[in-house]
Order: C-alpha cells, then structure tokens, then sequence
C-alpha cells in the first residue's frame, strides 16, 4: 500500500490493515496530506517489537473523512513541525513518550515532564524563549496562580507592557492516567475517563465508552443515544454560561459575573437531578447510560432549563450592550484565521476564529444524527469578543438541542450489556466536548484488551492559541485572553 | 447602566439560607454512606471486589468504608443493597483521617478547633487554594462557593491571592510528583498559626490516582486539621465542615 487508509469515525477496523508505510513514503505521503488541507486529530508512538510505531490520524473535516497513516521508526524520527506548525506538540509528545528524537523539530522540550526512574526534571525548568536588549524584562507567573485554579507556569517576554512572547510550560496535573489505561478495562478505566478533566467528564466518558462499544460490536439503544446528548449539552452549557460570567469578572463588570456565577451552578445541578452528580460523574457506562429521565423529570427539568435560559439571555445580553465591557473585549487577544488553522486549533476557540469546524457536524454520531449541527453564525474575528460571543450562540444552540432531544425521547431501555472487545482492533472516537474536539483512540491486544489508549484533549490543542493570542498584547490582557479560552490543565497533562 | 438595574431585579436575590433545615439535594445524590453489619452474612468479600477504589476492607469479615477513598460511585449499593445504602447526607467531614473509616455506627460530626485557634480564626479566615494534580472538579466547587448562591464571604471565609496573606492552605488533587516542590514552598510561606484542609478523595487518599508513581500524596511535614472526602466533594459538604471546624456551627 502506497497511501494513507481511509477510515469512518467509529468504525472497528483491523490492525494489520494499517501497514508501516517506508519512512521516505510516510514523510511525504503525511506532507502531501496536510498540504491538502488535513488537520492532525492525533499522532502518537504505540511500542512495537523493536521500535515504534507511529501513526497519524488525519481529518478532513468538511468532506467528513478520516485518513491514517503508519511507519515504524527505531530511535528517531523525522519532524514535520517545520512545516507544519499545527504538530509540534504531538511531536513533543512522541517523543517525550517514546524516547524518540524528532529530527529537525525547532523546540524540542518536555511535555509533562513525566517521572523518569533516577533523572527527575522538575517542570518549568526546561529552556525558554529569551528575548535579548533593553528594558525588556521577563514575566514568571506559575505553578500557583492568584485564584482558585490549576496549576501551570507561563512565562512572559516583556518590554514594558507590551508581550513580545508567551510560553507556557505544563506537566504539573500529569498523574500517569494514559499509562495506567493500558491492558484494561478493568474497574478502574472509566473513572479515569471521568476525570481526564473534570469539566468535560460527559464529553471523554462518551467518547471511551463509544469506542469500547464500537470494539465490541455494541449497538447501544437509541435511547442512551439521545440522553448522552443531553448530558453532553447541559455540561457546555454550565461551563460556556460559567467562562462568560469569569470574563464579566475580568472586565470588572460584577452583574452579568454574579448572575453566570450562580446560574452555571443551575446547569450544574440540573446535571446531579439526572445522575446525582454535578458533574455528571456515574451516568455514561459503556452500553448506555445508568440513569433514565422519566417523564415527570423531563417536565421538572424543562422548566429549570426554560427559566435558567431566561436569566442567561438576559446576563449575557448585559455584557454586548456596555460599552466597558465591550472596549475590553474587542481587538484583545487576537487569533488570526491563518494561525488557528497552523496551529490546528479546535472548538469555540476555532470557530471564533472563522475555523469552521464542529465534531457534531463533521462527525455525527448519536443525537446529532438526528438533529444535525451547524457551526454558529459568528462574528469570526478572533478576539476576546469573538471567543465570548460563540460562547453566547453555543449556549442558545445548546438549550434548542435539549429542548428537541427532550421532546424526541424514544422509547426501551437505556443500556445494554456491552460484548467483549474483539482482538487486534483500532478504532477512532471523536467527539465535541465544550472545549472543542476530543479524540481517543483505542487499540486492542491479541486478548481484546487494551493495547494502547490514546487521549487527545481539545486543550492539547488550543494552548498555544493562547499563547499566540497574547502577541503585541499587554501582561494586564492576560487573565482576559485566558477566560476567552478557558483551557484544562489536567486535560492536557492527563 | 438602567439595563443592569433591570437585570439585578430579575435575577433577584439567589443567595441560600446556611445552615438550613429547607436544603434539599436531588434524590439521586450519593451522600453518606450507611453500612448495616447486621444485614451483611460476612466474608463474601464481593463488595471490596467491586470498589474501584479500595475504599472497601473487612474487619471481622463485615465491610469497612473509607470516605477518605470512596469515589460515591455507589457500586457497592448497586451490589449489596441491604448492607450498603448511601443517604443525601452531604455533611461528611471530619477532623481526623481514621474518622473516616464508616462501620456500622451512628455519623459523628466535625469537631472545632481548640479554643486559642477558633479565637484567631473563628471570625475571619483566609485560604490560599494549592491545586496539585487531580481533575480540576474539587477547584470548581470551590470557586462555586463564592458565587452569590453560597457567599462563602459572608462568613469571613475567603480565598487568598497569596499565602503570604493567608491563614491556611486548601489542597485538592492526588498532589502530584510535579507539584509537590510547589506545595511544600506554598505551606512554607504561610505564617504560622495555619490550618490546613485536605479536600476530596485524591488530596486524602490518592483517591483513584492511589498508587500511581506520578503521585505522592500531601507531605508529612503537612500535618491536615480538616478532611472534606467525597470526589468532588459537594460545595455543602465543603462549606459545612469549614463552618464546623471555625465552631460556627455545633
């Protein structure tokens, strides 16, 4: 075989279908690709006997199709990241993972800084972009931040006010999730899906027990299908509603911060009136799901969402018609159409950014099938203002969603007992968490467990839009630039 | 400027009543947990076996919980409905980490500080939150705990920008290999008198983090005042010990 395999979303494929192209080939067949406008949704290393084994996963978003692409490497590997700017970091990844040295990369630093037997490196203490001459300065801000949050270290290149740079060093959540996945399932997997990042606990545990199901040959009822999508939009509602409360904050303006504050919470409880958890925890299971919305929870939770979306119309509606606010958030942390599609960025994020990409409308599954997504009509200039706006239509998208998933609620059960997984099989699981594009990708052992899990976080993503964002901005733009992107730590440090 | 006024008249006054009898939690939500010895036969061992955890050991082959561990999954219930039935009681901390080892016994609530403690921090305390590893869950119901619906200010409780200006540390996650320089130099700049509270299974236990390489658990030179189990725990469930462990509630 010559060229990359093409692939369908959720479809179980064979492992050995996906053939070690030459190195030559795969280098140029991957540019060739990405040149023809593919976006990396993963690449990573998986060990294989006497090497690795990379594999590229490449989307193509608007004609719906995914492409994979393989080559067996031993200790180095070519780096495309000049190139393509957009793989820099699964490059790092890879090799930090794998011990591999990706040839040619222009930034080669850790990851997250994994605890390596006798040679522990601290995070943070790996070089950093230096800008040299007079009166510039540099910023270190991290791990332990001002507020309540997690921690990361971001490092800013400074004259005066003004941010020549941004970098941005993480690892310190890295708990060793990833490693400990491999030759489940076991009792303990779908609790680490849970809280790859506790924020978009519906949106990983959907897309790890899709993927168990797709290997298991499971066709789950369509029932399950449609309360995954509630769940699923009642999370980005609570935490859209909750980032535009925080940028209100940012800005000093406490009315529409107080109102999102406590609303936020409403979602949140409305999450714990279906599985007694607010942040979903315990209610997606492979099969299924565990709790049902009967019809008198379904009018209890009608009503809360009706009057929850009263009070965030009018809280948000608060921000666009004040002058102050707006001031704030116009022009600040500005993201380029170019650079977000260089930088592959995925989600809200993106689409700000005139990206228009959505995994509900590129990749349906499930509720979407019925009810098909369309990116929101937004304002597309990629600002602060752009970030929260899409917030804003996402949120009004959301609450029609649950409304018409509610009101078309089949009939049966809302789980089946799941197969075992069948051997030596592959599968990709995308899915749309609030933050953009989740990605994992499974491949089974001769036994039908888990021979390597892969977790991609929409963060893994976006933080260097971040850091892009905060270009020709100012220190005092950054706690603004950072809400606008609200991005998880854990998640990326896994 | 009017459209803000309007605004603050239609959202109205949201903050809850605490303590309050009037609290109602959703009747799916997995509190404490109770364990009837009576209804158990002993020493089939298949609620330990279903724990993902470990939170599940028995003693005198009748189960033993430890909220430290537990993640309220509720598969023991699940298992074991007679032996094991968790209530909507959010109120759940305790003083001491072998307090929360559940038999089959009454609940004991928290006790407060003694009294030269409750004297310098009974009225106003100031928290500097260390996040180190973890899902970022126990983070959120914290932050939620001083949005208007739970005011934690009005209780003279607040989180702190710096632990030079705080009385205490509040810690969650598993506190990973990463963090732990980061959190024993945060306890460091803290002056003395300082409480510390360990919030949710990973800060606790490990939680399901335990025994993972990459983590190392709070630091023995970190001696806990305050245990907050649950995964996360429920902002109550963190409010209410607080409010207990200053003596502001008995």
């Amino acid at each position: 075989m010559n060229g990359p395999k093409l692939l369908n979303h959720l479809e179980s494929t064979g492992f050995e279908t996906l053939t070690a192209l030459d190195p030559g080939m795969f280098y140029r067949v991957a540019s060739e690709r990405l040149r023809a406008g593919g976006r990396a949704v993963s690449y990573f290393g998986l060990p294989e006997e006497g090497g690795t084994r990379l594999i590229l996963i490449l989307g193509f978003d608007s004609e719906r199709r995914l492409e994979a692409l393989s080559v067996s490497v031993t200790d180095s590997f070519h780096s495309l990241t000049p190139e393509f700017p957009q793989l820099h970091l699964f490059e790092r990844e890879i090799s930090e993972q794998n011990c591999l040295e990706a040839k040619g990369h222009p930034w080669l630093k850790p990851v997250r800084y994994p605890l390596k037997s006798g040679s522990p490196v601290s995070p943070g203490t790996a070089d950093f972009f230096k800008v040299h001459g007079s009166e510039t300065h540099e910023v270190a801000v991290g791990p332990v931040h001002a507020g309540v949050i997690e921690p990361g270290h971001f490092r800013f290149q400074c004259h005066g006010e003004l941010v020549f740079h941004l970098e941005i060093a993480l690892g310190y959540q890295n708990r060793g999730i990833e490693r400990r996945l491999i030759g489940g399932p076991d009792k303990l997997t779908i609790h680490y899906m849970e809280t790859l990042a506790g924020d978009t606990t519906i949106g990983h545990a959907t897309a790890y027990c899709r993927a168990v199901e797709t290997l298991s040959d499971t066709e789950i009822p369509p029932r399950a299908d449609i309360l995954r999508g509630i769940m699923l939009e009642l999370e980005r509602l609570a935490n859209h509603t909750g980032d535009l409360g925080a940028l209100a904050g940012d800005v000093a303006y406490l009315p529409t911060a107080s109102f999102c504050g406590r609303l936020r919470g409403d979602f949140l409880n409305m999450t714990a009136l279906i599985c007694g958890n607010r942040f979903g925890r315990n209610m997606i299971v492979p099969g299924g799901t565990a709790f049902d919305i009967d019809p008198a929870l379904a009018k209890e939770l009608k009503l809360r969402l009706d009057a929850a979306f009263k009070d965030v119309k009018n809280a948000a509606g608060l921000l666009w018609s004040t002058s102050s606010v707006m001031e704030r958030f116009e022009g600040t942390g500005l993201v380029s159409k170019e650079t977000a599609l260089a930088l592959g960025l995925v989600g809200p994020a993106a689409r700000a950014s005139g990206v228009r990409l959505d995994t509900r409308h590129n990749f349906p599954v499930g509720a979407y099938k019925l009810k098909a997504v369309l990116p929101a009509d937004a304002p597309e200039s990629g600002d602060v203002y752009a970030r929260a706006y899409m917030r804003w239509l996402e949120i009004k998208r959301s609450y029609e969603l649950i409304n018409e998933f509610l009101y078309s609620l089949p009939g049966g059960p809302v789980s089946i007992e799941p197969g075992a997984m069948r051997p030596e099989r592959f599968v990709v699981s995308l899915n749309e968490g609030w933050r953009g594009e989740i990605c994992h990708v499974a491949v089974t052992n001769a036994e039908g467990g888990f021979r390597h899990y892969k977790v991609k976080d929409p963060s893994f993503n976006n933080w260097q839009g971040l850091a892009m964002a905060l270009r020709g901005g100012q220190i005092s733009d950054f706690p603004l630039c950072n809400k606008s992107f609200n991005l998880s730590y854990c998640g990326h440090d896994l | 400027m009017f459209k803000a006024l309007i605004g603050r008249l239609k959202q109205g006054h949201r903050t809850m009543e605490f303590p309050s009898a009037g609290i109602k939690l959703p009747p799916r939500f997995l509190g404490m947990p109770g364990i009837s010895h009576a209804a158990c036969k002993g020493g089939c061992a298949k609620c330990a076996g279903v724990c993902p955890t470990g939170a599940i050991t028995l003693l005198a082959e009748k189960p033993v919980l430890d909220l430290g561990r537990c993640v309220f999954c509720g598969k023991c219930a699940e298992l074991c409905p007679a032996v094991f039935k968790f209530t909507g009681e959010y109120r759940l901390a305790a003083r001491e980490r072998k307090e929360l080892f559940r038999c089959d016994e009454a609940v004991k609530r928290t006790r407060t500080l003694d009294s030269e403690m409750k004297r310098i921090f009974g009225r106003s305390l100031k928290l500097r939150q260390v996040s180190a590893g973890g899902c970022g869950a126990c983070e959120a119901d914290c932050n939620v705990l001083q949005t208007l619906t739970y005011d934690l200010g009005r209780f003279g409780i607040q989180f702190a920008a710096s632990p030079r200006h705080a009385d205490g540390l509040l810690i969650t996650g598993p506190v990973t290999q990463n963090m732990k320089l980061a959190l024993l130099k945060t306890y460091d700049a803290t002056p003395a008198p300082k409480i510390v509270i360990a919030a949710g299974a990973c800060a606790i236990s490990g939680g399901i983090y335990s025994g993972h390489p990459e983590t190392a658990g709070i630091p023995e030179e970190i001696p806990v005042d305050l245990y907050l189990p649950g995964c996360p725990p429920h902002p109550l469930t963190i409010l209410d010990g607080i409010l207990r462990l200053l003596g502001r509630i008995e």
